[in-house]
């Protein structure tokens, strides 16, 4: 059994360089050149400023912007380190709220949520996917009648013709990959970018 | 529910069967040390590997010399790992200044990776450098599952051959599996990712100015080398807490597909490899089928639960089935299929929050890690554990008809079975102990992030998952304290080692036996009649140890979840 000693040395340090230094650097190098604009996070840039990131979703609260899901991220509390407050699309710390089917605190924040959408937009039903916090609570997309749901809102806001904004969300509007995989999405910052650019 | 759902379902069950006979006939050549495609390009390292630790790879170990040469390379990873966490802060690759890691979550830690486990009770980006995310963390992404792999194939060596005192050589199979199987599929999968949109790079986290002016700090890192081993490796800890549910771990439904597909590749593939070592592929497809069955049962019914959605979503008007803790990409049916495969596997990456699943779609995962990770399972360890109960299956078969069973050309006798009823026992005694003692402790009861009956669920969770060596978690569960850190790290170790050191002792007895020639009172383990019965044997076996348990959980939050009531 001694004799194993030296084998379990060596393999402990040699594995550990080759599979924990040689290869995560390795697929470093070469993504940097196959694909460095995936390898930095897919950032957005303008005038020399990095906006965001297409993958990762921003906390919107203007009537002038599409929203995005409600987020459950959070960060350290300013005045008490030991504590957190809310911090939505908080891409240093991605968590969900953990609510169960039985909470009632899921039950009172839905009831809420809905509410306050119905005031906006009373002729629609609401998207469940506009009330629910996402599982990392950093999605960048919405669903399509996420997206309509907020049209006349926006339009209203940035006085456009309805119209214009439903189409803005049709063209921003991506189909399931390769015709069967996972749902179709609109992805919000893309989307206010596009408004952006429409009306300054 | 809907085709296009099903369709999504089908076309990943289609992809792993694929994969199941190429990969199997690759690594039963790379473990029997046949030339592969990637001989040429591997074998000078390999040799000086062998060279550096002293190692004869013709000589092979006797199954305790096995055991222990895998436990010593144990001790070196876990003390590497804890001395990096510990240390962190004075060492590079930490752009972002993470301070050390506690002593007790460092404990958890190791022991979580190191076991194959991967349950965080820390959230990745604000917690660990760079340096640790690889050099620890992947590193022992790359070992455990190696690790597993190679317990796995001595196991099947002790089923294979007959009349021998050696089970193979550990050192061999070790740096086989790493060499020629995972480093090569990872690289490639890796990339495949960044293409993606998987982040990789050492630079430090973007700040960004958002639309409406505020701050945003977006945490990167070197993600994408990470995320393809934790899927290949059954491992499924995160490099972000949010897992893969994260955009930045599991971009699109397309690297959500080949995710899933990657957590069942190797496990499935090992079935094959059981077959073309015993020399009969129908035994290997044989225990495919009952792990099949399985999974396309427990698939079925987490699909409709999140599908049908809850009654206080329904009462607000709202359709589309249950999607908070759900991820727009995916929707429901890549959630609730990933939730089953990560579970079903032991991999325990998770793109959806288990903790928001409806009770009974939360339960299927809980009933997969608690019949010991047998459906497909981790790699190595899905295998052996599914062996393990195929043992007690033959057994009970043997009962039967009073005739002393015999598996693949072996005679099962009491040592077999003692070992066997060592390994299954453990299970209970981790998972249901340690949650009795949990909820009567006040300060661990209250750790729970839901009241009610989901309260004990998230606990329940919590030790299946670390017992199981799964590492996925009803999330709410505050863990990091040093009850749970110290309780979850011994029931890691247990799960682990109290499976593995029996499943070797089971490899060294039968390698030893002679073969027994079929005749025409064996029982045949290819055909309908021996999967049903390993089906039931493991549904008996699983539902008699965890119903009540389950009945306290999840099934009473189901009945509270119909009635209207909330907690």
């Amino acid at each position: 059994m001694l004799r194993e000693i030296r084998p379990a040395i060596v393999f402990a340090i040699a594995l550990a360089l080759l599979t924990g230094l040689a290869y995560p650097l390795a697929i470093t190098g070469i993504a940097s050149v196959v694909f460095p604009d995936q390898a930095q996070g897919s950032l957005i840039v303008r005038n020399g400023q990095v906006i965001g990131s297409r993958l990762i979703g921003q906390n919107f609260t203007s009537a002038r912007y599409f929203h995005g899901r409600p987020s459950a991220t959070t960060a350290a509390d300013p005045a008490d380190a030991t504590k957190t407050v809310p911090a939505p699309y908080n891409a240093a710390s991605s968590m969900g709220a953990n609510l169960g089917p039985t909470s009632k605190a899921l039950a009172e924040r839905l009831q809420a949520d809905v509410g306050r959408l119905k005031a906006e937009n009373a002729t629609d039903p609401v998207p469940v996917d506009l009330v629910t916090t996402s599982g990392s609570g950093l999605d960048p997309d919405i669903s399509p009648a996420a997206a309509f749901f907020q049209a006349q809102r926006v339009a209203k806001a940035r006085q456009l013709p309805e119209a214009r904004v439903r189409a803005l969300v049709t063209e921003h509007t991506a189909g399931r990959m390769l015709g069967f995989l996972g749902e179709p999405r609109v992805n919000v910052l893309a989307l206010n970018l596009a408004l952006d650019q429409m009306t300054p | 529910m809907t085709l296009i759902g099903w369709l999504q379902i089908a076309v990943f069950c289609a992809l792993v069967l694929a994969l199941t006979r190429p990969l199997g006939g690759y690594m039963t050549r790379v473990f029997n040390g046949e030339r592969t495609v990637l001989f040429p390009l591997l074998r000078p390292l390999e040799s000086a590997l062998y060279r550096l630790g002293g190692i004869d790879e013709k000589r092979e170990q006797h199954w305790l010399t096995y055991t222990v040469a895998m436990l010593l390379f144990h001790v070196g990873g876990f003390v590497i790992l804890y001395a990096l966490m510990r240390l962190q802060a004075f060492l590079p690759f930490n752009p972002a200044g993470q301070t050390a890691v506690a002593p007790d979550l460092s404990f958890n830690t190791a022991v979580s990776f190191l076991t194959n486990t991967n349950w965080q009770n820390y959230g990745g980006e604000s917690t660990m450098s760079y340096l640790v995310q690889m050099l620890g963390l992947t590193h022992q992404n790359f070992l455990s599952a190696a690790t597993g792999i190679a317990l796995s194939i001595a196991l099947v060596r002790g089923f294979a051959r007959a009349s021998f005192k050696t089970i193979g050589n550990f050192w061999v199979d070790l740096t086989r599996c790493t060499l020629y199987v995972l480093l090569p599929i990872c690289i490639v999968f890796a990339l495949f990712l960044v293409w993606q949109g998987i982040p990789q790079t050492l630079g430090p986290s973007v700040e960004a100015t958002t639309l409406e002016g505020a701050k945003q700090t977006i945490a990167v890192g070197p993600v994408a080398s990470q995320v393809a081993i934790k899927m290949f490796g059954t491992n499924g800890g995160g490099f972000f807490n949010a897992n893969a549910a994260h955009p930045f771990e599991n971009p699109t439904a397309l690297s959500n597909l080949l995710q899933m597909v990657a957590i069942f590749a190797i496990g499935a593939a090992l079935t094959n490899v059981f077959g073309r070592m015993v020399g009969n592929e129908r035994q290997g497809f044989a225990i495919l089928a009952a792990m099949a069955v399985l999974f396309v049962a427990g698939g079925a019914v987490t699909y409709w639960a999140e599908a049908s959605g809850t009654p206080v979503l329904h009462s607000l008007g709202l359709a589309g089935g249950n999607m908070e803790g759900k991820e727009v990409r995916f929707g429901i049916v890549a959630s609730a299929l990933f939730a089953v495969v990560t579970t079903a596997a032991s991999c325990g990456a998770v793109n959806a929050m288990h903790d928001a699943f409806t009770a009974l779609g939360g339960m299927i995962p809980l009933i997969n890690m608690q019949l010991g990770e047998i459906i497909v399972g981790g790699v190595g360890a899905g295998l052996y554990g599914m062996l393990i109960f195929v043992v007690i299956t033959m057994f009970v078969a043997g009962l039967m008809v009073g005739r002393t069973p015999e598996y693949a050309g072996k005679k099962i006798e009491a040592k077999e079975m003692k070992m066997a009823m060592l390994a299954i026992l453990c299970l209970p005694l981790m998972i249901l102990g340690w949650t009795a003692i949990a909820v009567v402790f006040p300060p661990a009861a209250a750790a729970t992030g839901n009241a009610g009956p989901h309260g004990f669920s998230e606990i329940l969770y919590a030790y299946t998952s670390q017992t199981a060596n799964n590492g996925s978690a009803f999330a709410g569960l505050s863990a990091n304290t040093p009850f749970y850190n110290l309780s979850g790290g011994i029931a890691m170790l247990v799960g682990r080692f109290f499976v593995i050191i029996p499943a070797m002792a089971i490899a060294g007895s039968l390698a030893a036996k002679k073969a027994v020639p079929a005749s025409a009172g064996t029982f045949p383990t290819t055909g309908g009649l021996f999967i049903g019965l390993l089906i039931g044997v493991i549904l008996i076996v699983g539902g008699l140890t965890f119903f009540p348990a389950l009945a306290l959980g999840p099934v009473v939050e189901h009945l509270a979840m119909q009635a209207n009531t909330l907690f």
